[in-house]
């Protein structure tokens, strides 16, 4: 599909992620110490570990997501094709223009058809689009997501009127249509059953082509499935920080973890 | 086994003392309700059988203008009423919503606190001293003794904001921080999410609140009648002179009548009618708009 475009931005240029050292902070409270991994472009990179090991926090501080929490800070650095994210001169606007994100409940907006939700990130963003260039659009992120056929007939209706697996397939595309370079995924699975699970992991598998996407995931059958590479947090109880214990490819780490606690994890002996 | 004997083998209907009990709630429930719905009862009855009478043509075409005894309207007490609600709405309808998005979306620390009471306190003001505020501030502009429906719009506007703020702020908080995230991280400045997202979302009950704080305003007496002043005559005009009111055409009715007193009394009545029907009109017109967009 041909697509004229929208912006200087032409084509996805899927980037690396390097974090190093990187803290986070709600308020007084360390919710992830010392963290430091390089993400690759054009695979998936799964985060898995037990609740409040600070997978999501890692996640939300890719897109200064973490920020907009008051209280909410974070130490260290992290560079997206090079450029620094957290320098405080960046725009945490731009950033997330080129970080897209997936949240763990579809949260399509109410008020707009399905078409305009697909839009919405351009135009949120201050751009204009001709009428046919935002067909093309259109098309061309609910093909993507893998929605297009289900939806094409419908496309004025409002977003919420589809079900929850279509829901969440539509907050891909919204994602998407904007065009960035890394997708991050917060459990998307975790409301959907397990037919809507499926369809989501089979549209992961493509949009791994194009994309840098890192996932969040509770589900480690998941993982396994979708992800290139792997990483374990873990947190070594309440009111302590967490940590990253493990990072690496997705075959070694579920066939021969290196660290104890990664193991006795993968085993289900405790998380 | 001994002390868990006592429960009863089978599953016993409810006891003859709760049954009681729960008939005797009941009805005294129910006989409360009816004691609290009689006075509304009572006051749309009387209101409805007392303004019939006038509730006739001229009543909608004709002002009070050279009318002694029987006969006149109150198409200037009407249309003043629908000008200065209209402006007040016009004033206060951005202000409190504005205020509002402010305590939502970006309030912190000592002003949002500072805000929140002083509107708390704007509720509580006397409708009188809004009256008054506004005639200090016309008589500071134009000289003492300058009366206008502008400035009667003022001063309904100083009731309207705090019951728009309050109202607003509740339907803002409505609006799932889910689709805040979801357009930030869609790369969206803090002002076009609030813009695109927020306000449309809230869009419905925003209107219905500044609805209910029209029915709030709508019949205002007090703060008319010192600023606004009241007049036999059509005046259109806002900005320049003493404009009718239905609230302070009923009171002058009653309070001036003249030897005829009973059409002066009938008048008053119809206004009433008039008036209420109106509120009961926006009312309905708020309730029908929310349910609408919600679905």
């Amino acid at each position: 599909m041909t697509t004229t475009i929208i912006s200087e931005r032409t084509s996805i240029a899927a980037q690396r992620i390097e974090i190093a050292d990187v803290s986070a902070y709600y308020g007084s409270f360390t919710a992830l110490s010392g963290v430091s991994m390089t993400i690759e472009p054009r695979a998936v990179t799964a985060f898995i570990g037990p609740s409040g090991c600070g997978k999501s926090t890692m996640l939300r501080a890719i897109n200064r997501m973490h920020e907009t929490i008051p209280g909410a800070r974070v130490e260290g650095s992290i560079t997206l094709g090079g450029e620094s994210v957290l320098d405080r001169r960046v725009d945490p606007v731009a950033v997330r223009s080129r970080v897209g994100m997936v949240f763990q409940r579809p949260n399509p907006f109410p008020t707009m058809s399905i078409r305009d939700n697909v839009l919405v990130g351009v135009r949120l963003q201050g751009r204009r689009l001709s009428r046919s260039d935002a067909d093309d659009l259109v098309e061309m992120s609910l093909r993507a997501a893998n929605l297009w056929e289900p939806v094409k007939a419908i496309l004025s209706k409002p977003g919420g009127s589809l079900s929850g697996g279509q829901q969440q397939r539509l907050c891909i595309a919204r994602a998407i249509a904007v065009k960035p370079d890394v997708l991050l995924m917060d459990e998307p699975c975790s409301a959907l059953d397990p037919i809507s699970t499926a369809a989501i992991e089979e549209l992961i598998a493509n949009l791994r082509r194009d994309y840098t996407v890192v996932i969040v995931t509770h589900n480690m059958g998941q993982a396994q499935r979708v992800s290139d590479a792997t990483a374990f947090f873990t947190v070594d109880g309440a009111g302590q920080p967490g940590r990253l214990v493990e990072y690496r490819d997705t075959t070694t780490m579920f066939s021969r973890p290196v660290d104890p606690r990664t193991a006795d994890y993968l085993a289900g002996r405790f998380g | 086994m001994s002390h868990i004997s006592a429960r009863p083998a089978s599953l016993p209907p409810i006891s003859l003392p709760r049954r009681v009990t729960a008939h005797v709630a009941h009805l005294l429930i129910l006989g409360l309700f009816l004691i609290a719905l009689a006075p509304l009862a009572s006051l749309v009855v009387t209101v409805v059988s007392r303004g019939w009478s006038r509730l006739d043509p001229t009543f909608f075409t004709s002002s009070m203008r050279g009318v002694v005894g029987a006969g006149g309207g109150a198409l200037h007490a009407i249309v003043g009423t629908l000008l200065i609600t209209l402006a007040a709405v016009v004033i206060s309808a951005p202000i409190g919503i504005a205020a509002a998005v402010y305590l939502v979306e970006y309030g912190r620390g000592a002003l949002a606190r500072a805000l929140t009471f002083l509107v708390d306190v704007m509720t509580g003001i006397p409708s009188i001293v809004a009256g008054l505020f506004a005639y200090a501030v016309l008589s500071a502009l134009l000289g003492p003794g300058a009366r206008s429906g502008l400035a009667g719009a003022l001063a309904l506007s100083v009731l309207m904001v705090p019951v728009v703020v309050r109202s607003s702020e509740e339907m803002l908080r409505l609006v799932p921080s889910d689709l805040r995230e979801a357009a930030l991280a869609l790369g969206s400045p803090v002002y076009r999410t609030i813009l695109r997202v927020v306000l449309p979302t809230a869009a419905p009950g925003l209107v219905s609140g500044v609805m209910l704080g029209m029915c709030r305003i709508v019949g205002e007496t007090a703060p008319l009648l010192l600023v606004a002043g009241f007049t036999d005559s059509m005046n259109y005009d806002l900005a320049d002179g003493r404009m009718a009111t239905l609230p302070v055409f009923i009171y002058s009715q009653w309070q001036n009548a003249g030897r005829d007193h009973v059409a002066y009394e009938n008048r008053a009545w119809t206004a009433a009618l008039v008036l209420i029907a109106m509120v009961f009109a926006m009312n309905l017109a708020a309730r029908l708009w929310s349910s609408r967009k919600v679905r």
